[in-house]
């Protein structure tokens, strides 16, 4: 059976012609508006409440729309975006060191490996200045410097300082930014919140997504919400591989049920494997820990030039380390992009040379740093992560090199949407993680943040509203068939999981299915691994469906019942990656065919046939899906094959 | 190691809940706690018996979702650690751990370990806030933070929102947690327009939430898997009278 067949290409993304630096402007004020007295009349359901979510919701009830917001999380503060260590980018040049819009906007595209829409990154340039203006208003306390200044740094792929920290814990402080003027809004009465509650269906009426099925994780109970839009923020996917930096939680069942009706999944094989991260200890292994990329500003990455040096690294000398991203990348070294430090990482282990139980691991060295700055400096700016990293290692990375092993991170790929971030599926806008918009094939550091506020404060208030203008939409309720339908759908799906009682527990499934996807859709794919990987999870799937065990029933808390819905689900998106990095015959960014490599082992693009988006249209489970291409215009940033050499 | 847990089960808010061991043979110290109540509920799961229900997400110690009373101490006993940090090795083989849900009037217990903390939620609805809508502010460096103010206003704003601070007070009062955001505002010029309307809104949610009050014993701090100083505390205490003598009365009014 073939694996996918070809529809029609994106005919119209939405995205504006014309000088790139007015295409924002002249957007906003062709697009129609909605006067303050009918915004009362309209509501918005948001999905989720990270940087994505939590900012849109706040800011929509601002402008006066009635919003319903829901977020699996006993509390809107505790969405992973506040995991977020490193920092925030924006175009301020207040180093004056030559950073500009525009070349915030050429290093995004050019980190991205070209496979992203310059329109939309343009865009996230030109609001990032706002971003920052936008967190300090609210008392987000940045880290500053003695004169009262904010201070910045370095980030990967990037030679200016442009990103903006709170210590390591920059994702913290701007989620509790946004966290706080969403229960401005929620002690208003402007925004409805829904904690704890767990969106299972999207219901489509008259072809317009008009409403979700949820779950009250506490009661059990499911009913059916609505409103004039939705608008989808529920974050990434990289929980398919079981073990990720993602929360447990994380899952991809709201952008996967959207898909399932009709939206496009664009790009799902873009991961972002991130190259600082502990290592696996053992079996028990529930999550990955990163440490943040800005101890790439101090820390010099290394291993020992011999194969299976096992000394302690303090007795290994000066000439028989190989820092290794310093000697191959000599103008960026440590601070190379993730996805060409991990592979670099990867490479050196696969050649026998890392450190650590498994020999999967490499030295991230502070002693320079410590010399040169002193041990109070260092730990003014990394002893939270330090701390982090002595828990659960035991080791005190003051004295030993801290091991570090790459992990899955961020998903670049998500939901398609055109530039007001609208999904093929009209009514329904998707922000945040969840898109794929705005980072190609790989995402500069510093970025999710960025792109999170961006699409929250600043974009989606804004084209939400040209789509509303059309409304106020038909009233609907509980009882037109669309809704009955999508509500005895979830209740069908979650009767079968608790009826099969079986002999395996969902999180067994979860780590083999995380197992198959990390050995072959990881850092490093080819073509036989990929059509094993889908035999296997098929396979595995079936499995599943028939020897899962959930216990209880679905009245009330039940955790096991929630993981098994979230698994099913990462069954059908783990397929579908597969197949996208197959047709996919090229390395860019996160996706590395081993088939595609230069001499010297880095990516290899092959504009000429892959320059294109591919957005993924659903047919049925197990049934091909129908590829549709978005052709990718480089008007500004002209594909080059990238060097931080 | 082999160990023993016992540990509260509560099937909803109706039942009276109980204490019941379990045996968990082979754990590593390099597991977490929480990857040990993992393999206990893979077990209990295959033995047809109801797993523990605990809150957790990110297990790197920022969400703040994850707590419980270990041997009587919010998040178990090593200092500025949450539970999901918290590894084995502070353990050793034969211990007997007590493990139970926070317990206080404002968090009723949903169930085992799970309870609802949704108090806190209404304390920050309450005025936990600087009012600056979407497009309204300006430029960022138009108002300089003395470097002092700004570290001193993180060191308060790195609360976590787990409710250690609750748990581990002998009156159940929420005032660390109040405190730590009321600090955190008013150090940054930003947040003195609303200083002492927000105090009193702060503090008359807390209060109606069913928090007890605050009587100075600490140990909110020591529990603190953050460390918010207990000198937040004070800080709001002075705001609080401030506002009372200014007779600001609450957000809005």
């Amino acid at each position: 059976m073939e694996l996918f067949t070809e529809g029609d290409p994106i005919a119209d993304t939405k995205a504006p012609d014309g000088p790139i630096e007015t295409r924002w402007d002249r957007h906003r004020f062709e697009s129609k508006l909605v006067n303050p007295a009918n915004r009362r009349k309209m509501s918005v359901i948001v999905v989720g409440t990270g940087l994505a979510g939590g900012s849109a919701a706040a800011t929509l009830a601002e402008q006066g729309y009635q919003v319903k917001s829901y977020c699996y999380q006993d509390s809107p503060r505790r969405a992973h975006s506040i995991a977020a260590q490193g920092g925030i980018n924006a175009a301020k040049n207040y180093r004056n060191d030559g950073d500009s819009v525009h070349r915030l906007f050429y290093d995004t595209v050019k980190g991205g490996d070209f496979r992203s829409r310059e329109s939309n990154v343009h865009r996230l340039a030109e609001v990032s200045v706002n971003i920052i203006d936008q967190c300090v208003a609210q008392g987000v306390p940045f880290a500053r410097e003695y004169g009262g200044l904010l201070d910045t740094r370095s980030f990967g792929g990037a030679q200016v300082q442009r990103t903006f920290y709170a210590r390591g814990q920059t994702g913290q402080q701007l989620l509790l930014g946004a966290y706080q003027a969403l229960e401005r809004q929620i002690g208003l009465g402007n925004v409805e919140m829904n904690a704890r509650h767990e969106m299972l269906e999207l219901i489509l009426v008259d072809g317009r997504a008009r409403g979700i099925v949820v779950r009250d994780m506490v009661t059990g109970e499911i009913t059916t919400e609505f409103a004039d839009a939705v608008v989808l923020a529920s974050g990434g996917y990289g929980n398919v591989f079981y073990l990720s930096t993602n929360a447990k939680g994380c899952n991809v069942t709201a952008t996967w049920r959207a898909h399932r009706k009709g939206a496009y999944f664009a790009n799902p094989c873009y991961t972002q494997i991130h190259p600082t991260c502990i290592p696996v200890s053992g079996d028990h292994q529930s999550k990955l820990t990163l440490m943040s990329e800005s101890l790439r500003n101090d820390g010099r990455v290394w291993v020992p030039k011999a194969k299976g040096d096992d000394r302690n690294p303090k007795d290994i000398p000066e000439d028989e380390r190989d820092y290794y991203l310093e000697r191959i990348y000599p103008a960026f070294g440590n601070l190379v992009p993730r996805d060409i430090a991990s592979r670099a990482a990867k490479a050196v282990c696969d050649q026998g040379r890392g450190v650590g139980p498994g020999g999967l691991g490499v030295y991230l060295d502070f002693a320079d740093a410590i010399g040169r700055l002193g041990r109070k400096a260092v730990e003014a700016k990394y002893g939270n992560l330090f701390e982090m990293y002595e828990r659960i290692t035991g080791e005190d990375p003051y004295e030993v090199p801290m091991r570090i092993y790459p992990a899955v991170h961020y998903t670049m790929g998500g939901l398609w949407v055109d530039y007001d971030l609208q999904s093929t599926i009209p009514g329904l806008f998707v922000i945040g993680e969840a898109n794929f918009s705005d980072h190609g094939a790989n995402r500069l550091g510093a970025s999710a943040l960025m792109q999170g506020l961006a699409d929250g404060y600043f974009v989606l208030p804004n084209t939400v509203a040209n789509y509303l203008s059309a409304g106020p939409f038909e009233k609907v309720d509980s009882s037109h068939p669309a809704a009955v339908e999508a509500r005895q759908d979830v209740e069908d799906r979650l009767q079968r999981l608790l009826s099969i009682n079986g002999d395996r527990t969902v999180d067994s499934f979860h780590r083999e299915l995380g197992q198959i996807m990390w050995e072959h859709c990881g850092m490093e794919r080819t073509d036989a691994g990929l059509r094993k990987a889908i035999d296997e999870i098929r396979a595995l799937r079936e499995q599943f469906w028939q020897r899962v065990r959930v216990l209880g029933d679905g009245e009330g808390l039940n955790q096991s019942l929630e993981k098994a819905g979230r698994v099913a689900d990462f069954f059908e998106l783990a397929e579908l990656m597969c197949i996208d990095a197959l047709h996919r015959e090229e390395s860019c960014g996160g996706h590395f065919r081993a088939e595609h490599q230069t001499e010297d082992g880095e990516a290899q693009r092959d504009d000429e046939r892959f320059s294109y988006v591919a957005a993924w249209e659903f047919t049925a489970t197990g049934e091909p899906s129908v590829l549709h291409k978005e052709d990718l215009q480089f008007e500004y940033v002209h594909p080059t094959q990238r060097s931080y050499k | 190691m082999n160990l023993t847990l016992r540990i509260w089960r509560q099937t909803g808010p109706e039942d009276k809940g109980r204490m019941v061991s379990y045996q968990v043979d082979d754990v590593s110290p390099d597991m977490s706690f929480l990857e040990m109540l993992d393999v206990l509920n893979e077990r209990l799961i295959l033995a047809g018996e109801d797993p523990v229900a605990f809150d957790h997400d990110c297990r790197e110690g920022i969400c703040g979702m994850c707590g419980m009373m270990i041997n009587g101490m919010a998040h178990g006993p090593q200092r500025g650690t949450t539970a999901c940090q918290l590894h084995m090795r502070q353990f050793k083989d034969g211990d007997t751990i007590d493990i139970e849900p926070w317990r206080a009037q404002a968090f009723p217990v949903i169930k085992d370990l799970v309870v609802n903390r949704g108090a806190f939620d209404k304390i920050i609805a309450a005025g936990g806030y600087i009012t600056a809508p979407t497009g309204s502010a300006p430029e960022a460096h138009a108002t300089p933070v003395a470097k002092a103010d700004a570290d001193a206003a993180f060191e308060a704003a790195a609360c976590i929102g787990c409710g250690a601070c609750v748990a581990a007070c002998p009156n159940g009062s929420g005032m660390l947690f109040t405190a730590a955001k009321i600090t955190q505002l008013s150090l940054m010029p930003q947040g003195q327009p609303e200083r002492y309307t927000r105090v009193i809104g702060m503090v008359d949610a807390h209060d109606e939430a069913g928090f007890g009050g605050c009587t100075n014993a600490g140990e909110c701090t020591v529990a603190c898997p953050k460390g918010i100083p207990l000198n937040t505390i004070g800080r709001l205490n002075r705001d609080f009278l401030t506002a009372n003598a200014k007779a600001a009365g609450k957000p809005g009014s």
